[in-house]
This record gives structure tokens, sequence and C-alpha cells, in this order.
């Protein structure tokens, strides 16, 4: 699986992607800055990174989502190309219009940032196929502006369509108030578009990737099957 | 010539606005009871070269649906502040 990373400035978890992929998969990304106009060529999974893209000037993802290289993400996705925008890279996702939905500031008004648990809605996504339904998955959160926001008739329609892949939830699989960390919608961490190959999250898993940062939990493995389950399925779609 | 135009931008009705729920708290503990509800928004200004008033004002308009508002939780009202020669 070939991997582009967009580096936008002020992103600053791209890096952290990089070391993800390399430790769980032994590959390298591609680093590419958001002032192309083209992917390298045989790009199977776009990332964009968490970060603060253009300062979350004006709100967070706006300017990035009007960056050059995103009309090649574009044409990626339209061609059914994996497209992953994690954290910042959810909300570039929503401003861009590749995702429905817009986030908007913590109910708390503060910057969240510990681990988390969110429990898996689907597993028949590309990016979520070795995981078990309703799997408990420890990826931690960093963000001042992570609750997804809705209209009331499209939060319906994108529940009825199974867009909703992450929700927030306790250890022992309740998604209620107690277990939403940022006020999110039906505790609503991560949505895919309708063909279902472009993924947004706030949860990081590119840092649930080390030992030393939570193995207790069991947040290495979690991270470790996440970029696992993208690679298999990227590389049996090349197969095909 | 150049038109100064101003766009105000709000999050629509029914979305939660943290900071002016916030705001507004602080307000009621600090004694001004009166207040009854607080939005926190964006002034925008912008300087358009532009031959008319319209014409600006229809270039505004085209920026804020470009960019400068999120129609899925913001609304927005621009105006034109005055003119003046470039």
């Amino acid at each position: 699986m070939q991997a582009s990373i967009i580096v936008f400035p002020g992103s600053n978890c791209d890096r952290d992607v990089g070391h993800g992929l390399r430790s769980a998969l032994g590959t390298e990304a591609d680093f590419v800055w958001h002032t192309q106009t083209e992917l390298p060529p045989g790009t199977d999974l776009v990332v964009l990174p968490g970060g603060f893209s253009y300062g979350d000037y004006l709100r967070c993802g706006a300017m990035a989502a009007r960056s050059p290289i995103m009309g090649a993400v574009s044409r990626h996705a339209a061609s059914g190309g994996l497209v992953l925008g994690i954290c910042n890279g959810f909300q570039v996702l929503t401003e861009s219009r590749l995702l429905p939905g817009a986030l908007l500031a913590n109910r708390t008004l503060r910057f969240i940032c510990r681990p988390c648990t969110i429990r898996v809605e689907r597993t028949d996504t590309p990016f979520t196929r070795t995981f078990r339904e309703k799997q408990i998955l420890h990826f931690p959160i960093a963000h001042y502006e992570g609750l997804y926001f809705l209209p009331g008739n499209e939060l319906l329609a994108l529940e009825k369509r199974r867009q909703v892949v992450f929700r927030y939830a306790s250890t022992d699989g309740v998604a209620d108030d107690s277990s939403n960390p940022n006020g999110a919608l039906n505790n609503i961490a991560g949505i895919v578009n309708e063909r279902g190959n472009v993924l947004g999250l706030m949860p990081h898993p590119e840092r649930a990737r080390d030992m030393l940062l939570g193995d207790a939990s069991g947040a290495h493995a979690d991270g470790t099957d996440f970029w696992k389950g993208i690679r298999d399925w990227a590389d049996g779609r090349l197969g095909q | 010539m150049i038109h100064h135009v101003t766009v105000l931008v709000f999050l629509k009705e029914g979305v939660l606005d943290t900071q002016g729920k916030a705001v507004l708290s602080v307000l009621l503990h600090a004694g001004h009871s009166d207040v009854r509800d607080v939005r926190i928004g964006k002034y925008i200004q912008l300087q358009i070269e532009s031959p008319t008033r319209e014409e600006a004002l229809k270039q505004a308009n085209a920026m804020c649906e470009d960019l400068l508002v999120n129609s899925i939780i913001e609304e927005y009202t621009v105006k034109l502040r005055g003119e003046e020669d470039a």
C-alpha cells in the first residue's frame, strides 16, 4: 500500500502518521506539500493529518480545504481511492464537503487531550475490517473543536445510511452522555461518506502505536490493527 | 473605487453557541441580571476594488459562499460601510 500524507502549514501529526505506518507496516509514506496539484502516482491512501492547518484561522480546516492539493484529493476520492482525515484532517474533510457536517467547539470550551475509548459501529468499511462489531478501541483524543454537528434531519439520514463508524463509548461499550468527551451529537467520533472510502475521525489512531504510550490499555494493538486493516484492503484491491 | 464591506457571521439558530452560553453565564454571575442571551460571532472587514456598489456586494456574497461562511452552521449579513476613492 502506498500512502501519501498531506502536509499543510500548521499540520503537526504528519510525522506521527508516518511513524505509525512505518512501525505498523514497515512502509514509508510520501509527504505531499499542500501546494502540489497532483498526488504521487500509485497513491492508495491519502491521509489528512491532525494539527492546526493555517493556525485554525477563520474556521478549523477551512483554508486547508481550499488548498491546491485538495483538488487531487477530491479526484482520488471520486475514483474510489481511500482518504483518511484525522482530527484536523476530519475538519478539512467536512470543510471541503467530502464528508457531511461540521466540527464545533467542545461543549466544555476546553482543549481535551486524553486517552479515549470508541466503539466500532461498522466492520464493512475499508478502514475497519480487522475489528469486531462493537469492539472498543483505545485511541487518544486531542482537540478543541470536536463536537460533531449536523442538522437534525440530516443527522437522522446519516444514521439511517449507517455512515457512523465510530462512537465515543465507555470501556464496556455504553455510548451515552457520560462517555461523550466533547458533546458530539449521537456520540459521533468518526463517519464515512456514502461510498465508504472516505473516513474522518477525531481520535488519533497514529498515537495508539507505541508500547510506551499506552500499551497497558491495549492501544498499541488497536493502532496496529487499524493500519494493517487499511493496508490489507488496499493491497487486496490491487490484486483484484 | 474601493468599497468597504462588513460581514457579520453568526452561528445559526439551533447550533450550540458554547461561547455565547459561557459568556451569558458569567454576565449573569457578575450581576447583569437583565441579559437574556448572548451570541458570539465574527466581524470581517473587506476592502473590494469594484466599479459599483452592487458589484462589490455581489463579490462579498460570493466570498462568503466560497470561504468566509460555512452554511451548515453559520449565517451572515453583508453591508457596505461606506465608499472612498481608490
